[in-house]
């Protein structure tokens, strides 16, 4: 597996504040990574390292495994962070055409990422005169101008209407599905959810767990049950099951937890022999949003 | 280099602005040869002001380079909100992203303000020759071509301001607030030379002073001439006196004008060093910052 970027011992700190602290991780080719943190967790302040506008305090990072410098690096990668900057009196034909010049790569891409983003139509209107969602989808073609090798997007859905962030996210997975590498920061989950395979999770500038998606935090799930006649015999019953590791009751069904692997039909068969007949049986995995609750609670 | 001015003037030839302001700028450069044209005419006296010797060869070289350097305010509001914009539009950020280095970006910085004092002393030049052309008593080749010291002069003067405008927009990050810097910077020079003088006068009337009395023998000037501003004046001084009509009358009325009026290496120097000063510590500067 090809590594494109790696971190190690990074360390940035602001006066007093530790915003990023000890951080090594690796970015492979291929996969799709969301970094994951509340507000204010060092995410941010991460990507400006990598991304050559913040200064590290200690550690290093290295990009193409150090083969060329950190900018002519950049050059193969699209960023966007945060808000999209542009030159507000050029059109977006203009602003594209400078960044082709920084980044050393032809003109002859610009009309097809503006296709891409559906943005053509107005491709001589002064940047200025974009909505906030027509700015970041500008954005997202300027990241697109020289096929990266990776595509790195923070926040890419702040501050959007609904209908923008959907059209944010249905390009998003377009490109995902040509198999660009992407790294992802965000703290809406269900985004990270839908088109991530691994995820770094940071808090207070600390890594608390860096992996595929559904590794986060070692479950075999839970059920969901319920019986319409005794509700005593049902927890008796799941309590002496080795493999349930915790009972509790949420509004009007129970969730069972599991401790080892079980199938849907094991505990239904189970149950049955011991005379409880089930009006609701479901098994789930937990979602990334309680795991990374979870996880950061935990810890 | 070529792509670096290419990237810098794409940012600037779609900024209405600024192009307004270089045209003024050079429209005003050329506005030198309408004092051709200052003619009186009221009865007994005529006076013609191109017929009184300020476009002789090689006096013109002094007389149009000190006159272009006043227009050079139209071209530094364009050089700072250059910078300044960058920062407040946050395309810096955007444009280090993107893959320029932060040594690429304040090259291509000043690699502009070099072909804005390259263009404006090539246009200098060619507005001098063929005003010198049409006006000179004097038209040998050795006499046109002497003193063109002014012209390097010109240009590195150009460099040095421009330079002070680019460190100034890194500095404050906002264009209005850094031509103020650059104006209260011209008020805190003026002021320390008027207390040079003041304190070197009053160090002078008490000979008895032991401690100071070594201060007297360098003058305000020899330590006035290494501040940025100064060293940039004192490279073209001014021409009026140099003017013979000018000397003529000052004879008459007991004055005497004897000034040294030519340009000496070590200003060419000082302000050279102020020229890397300033490009050398907006680097540093970008360098240190978190943007």
């Amino acid at each position: 597996m090809e590594t494109i970027l790696s971190l190690k011992n990074l360390d940035k700190k602001f006066g007093s504040v530790h915003a990023v602290n000890n951080l090594s991780f690796d970015i492979e080719k291929g996969n799709v990574y969301g970094i994951l943190g509340p507000n204010g967790s060092g995410k941010s302040t991460t990507l400006g390292i990598i991304l050559n506008v913040v200064n590290k305090t200690s550690g290093s990072f290295s990009w193409f495994d150090g083969s060329i410098s950190t900018h002519e690096a950049l050059k193969r990668v699209g960023a966007i962070i945060e808000r999209p900057n542009f030159y507000p009196y050029m059109t977006a034909v203009q602003n594209l055409k400078l960044i082709c010049k920084i980044k050393d790569v032809p003109y002859n891409k610009i009309d097809e990422k503006l296709k891409l983003v559906n943005l053509f139509e107005r491709k001589d209107s002064k940047f200025k005169t974009y909505s906030l969602g027509m700015k970041q989808r500008l954005a997202i073609a300027s990241a697109l101008l020289n096929d990266p090798e990776i595509l790195i997007l923070d926040e890419p859905t702040n501050g959007l209407d609904p209908q923008g962030i959907h059209e944010i996210r249905k390009i998003i997975k377009e490109i995902a599905s040509t198999g660009t590498t992407i790294l992802l920061a965000s703290h809406l989950l269900d985004e990270v959810e839908k088109v991530c395979t691994h995820v770094v999770v940071i808090r207070n500038g600390i890594k608390l767990y860096a992996g595929p998606v559904n590794g986060i935090t070692a479950t075999n799930g839970y059920f969901e049950l319920n019986v319409d006649s005794d509700a005593k015999l049902l927890v008796s019953a799941l309590e002496k099951h080795p493999s349930i590791s915790d009972i509790k009751q949420e509004d009007d069904k129970f969730i069972a937890t599991l401790e080892n692997e079980l199938s849907a039909t094991e505990i239904n068969n189970y149950l049955f022999k011991n005379g409880i007949v089930l009006s609701h049986l479901v098994k789930r995995m937990p979602s990334l949003e309680q795991q990374f609750l979870t996880l950061t609670n935990n810890n | 280099m070529l792509r670096l001015l290419n990237i810098e003037f794409h940012k600037l030839k779609h900024n209405r602005a600024s192009r307004v302001l270089t045209l003024i700028y050079f429209v005003l450069l050329t506005s030198i040869a309408l004092i051709a044209a200052i003619k009186f005419d009221i009865g007994p006296i005529k006076f013609h002001l191109a017929e009184q010797g300020i476009f002789n060869f090689p006096y013109i070289w002094h007389f149009n380079t000190y006159m272009a350097s006043i227009f050079k305010f139209f071209l530094l509001l364009v050089i700072v909100s250059m910078m300044a914009n960058e920062y407040s539009n946050k395309t810096l950020k955007q444009n280090l992203i993107d893959g320029l280095s932060k040594k690429e970006f304040i090259l291509s910085k000043f690699y502009t303000v070099l072909v804005f004092a390259a263009i404006s002393t090539l246009f200098v030049f060619v507005v001098s020759l063929i005003l010198g052309l049409i006006y000179s008593d004097y038209n040998e080749l050795s006499i046109i071509f002497s003193d063109l010291e002014y012209l390097l002069a010109f240009f590195i003067k150009l460099t040095a301001f421009f330079s002070f405008g680019l460190f100034m927009g890194i500095l404050v990050k906002r264009s209005a607030f850094a031509v103020g810097g650059i104006l209260v910077w011209l008020f805190v020079e003026s002021i320390f030379k008027g207390f040079l003088f003041w304190k070197f006068n009053s160090d002078n009337l008490d000979t008895n002073n032991q401690v100071n009395s070594d201060l007297s023998t360098i003058s305000v000037n020899d330590i006035m001439q290494f501040f940025p501003l100064e060293s940039m004046s004192n490279l073209i001084k001014q021409p009026f006196t140099r003017l013979n009509a000018v000397q003529s009358v000052g004879k008459q009325i007991g004055e005497n004008f004897s000034q040294d009026f030519s340009v000496h290496w070590y200003q060419i120097a000082i302000a050279s060093a102020w020229i890397f000063i300033f490009i050398y510590a907006s680097y540093a500067l970008l360098k240190k910052r978190d943007l």
